[in-house]
């Protein structure tokens, strides 16, 4: 079984986020995306492996090609993880706002 | 539906910063904050004591739905400029989110509405995500009863 990383820790490093924005406007090889960046090429090899463990990225064997291609399902799940939190402090605030509306009623 | 509370955590940060907007004017804003009985009711939680002053200190403990103690909270008010700005520490016990730093900044926009930022400050960007995920766990544990009570009655 494939270890499930962490997708918090697969964004937290800069190089995987412009990983990220690069492949979202297109699907790309493994050379093509590592000819974008200065780090060495097994540097850039480990970290598509760790985007495509969380599913970051999705792979398509393409003839000799490994094409690699954005996930906004996953990333909208990133998305929806912070989402109980700030649904807490809304009904907290919402809950505020209405108190003192009807307090200045009294 | 528009979302009023705007929450923002980058990724490998130390923070956490909460926008809102409200319909009131910012006295009321901050009155809903210092003002034990009202800041115990929208808080859903038992305010042990607030002292508003610079240096004075706040404790408030919180229920389960069972009515035990969940957790206690307490801190320091660095700052406390009435309708303007509270800069206070905030430790929730027991947790392992360890002492943040708050400042909560009050602005007036005209008469009637005003806007909040709260910024939280951790010490490590593990234990903010931490704090992020708790309502999300509890929500799936939440889930998971809820299908386990569905699963038993069957």
């Amino acid at each position: 079984m494939i270890l499930r990383r962490d997708v918090f820790q697969a964004l937290a490093d800069p190089t995987r986020r412009a990983i990220l924005l690069l492949v979202a406007s297109q699907s790309m090889t493994a050379g093509a995306i590592a000819a974008q960046f200065d780090s060495a090429r097994p540097t850039v090899s480990k970290h598509l492996k760790v985007l495509s463990d969380c599913e970051l990225l999705t792979t398509e064997q393409q003839g000799r090609e490994v094409h690699y291609h954005f996930n906004p399902q996953k990333m909208k799940e990133v998305a929806d993880f912070i989402e109980p939190f700030r649904k807490l402090w809304e009904d907290r605030f919402n809950h505020l706002e209405s108190i003192m509306k009807s307090r200045k009623n009294l | 539906m528009e979302q009023k509370t705007k929450v923002s955590a980058a990724p490998n940060d130390k923070g956490i910063e909460i926008l809102r907007e409200f319909e009131l004017p910012v006295e009321a804003l901050f009155q809903a904050f210092e003002d034990p009985e009202i800041f115990a009711q929208w808080m859903a939680t038992e305010v042990l004591h607030m002292e508003n002053r610079k240096y004075g200190s706040y404790s408030f403990q919180t229920k389960n739905p069972q009515g035990e103690i969940a957790f206690r909270v307490e801190g320091i008010y660095h700052t406390f400029l009435k309708n303007q700005q509270i800069i206070r520490t905030f430790e929730m016990i027991p947790s392992s989110f360890g002492v943040q730093l708050e400042h909560l900044l009050f602005q007036g926009i005209d008469n009637q509405h005003s806007r909040l930022r709260m910024q939280s400050i951790f010490q490590s960007s593990e234990q903010r995500d931490q704090l992020l995920k708790l309502p999300f766990a509890f929500g799936l544990n939440l889930a998971h009863h809820r299908l386990q009570k569905i699963l038993q009655t069957k």
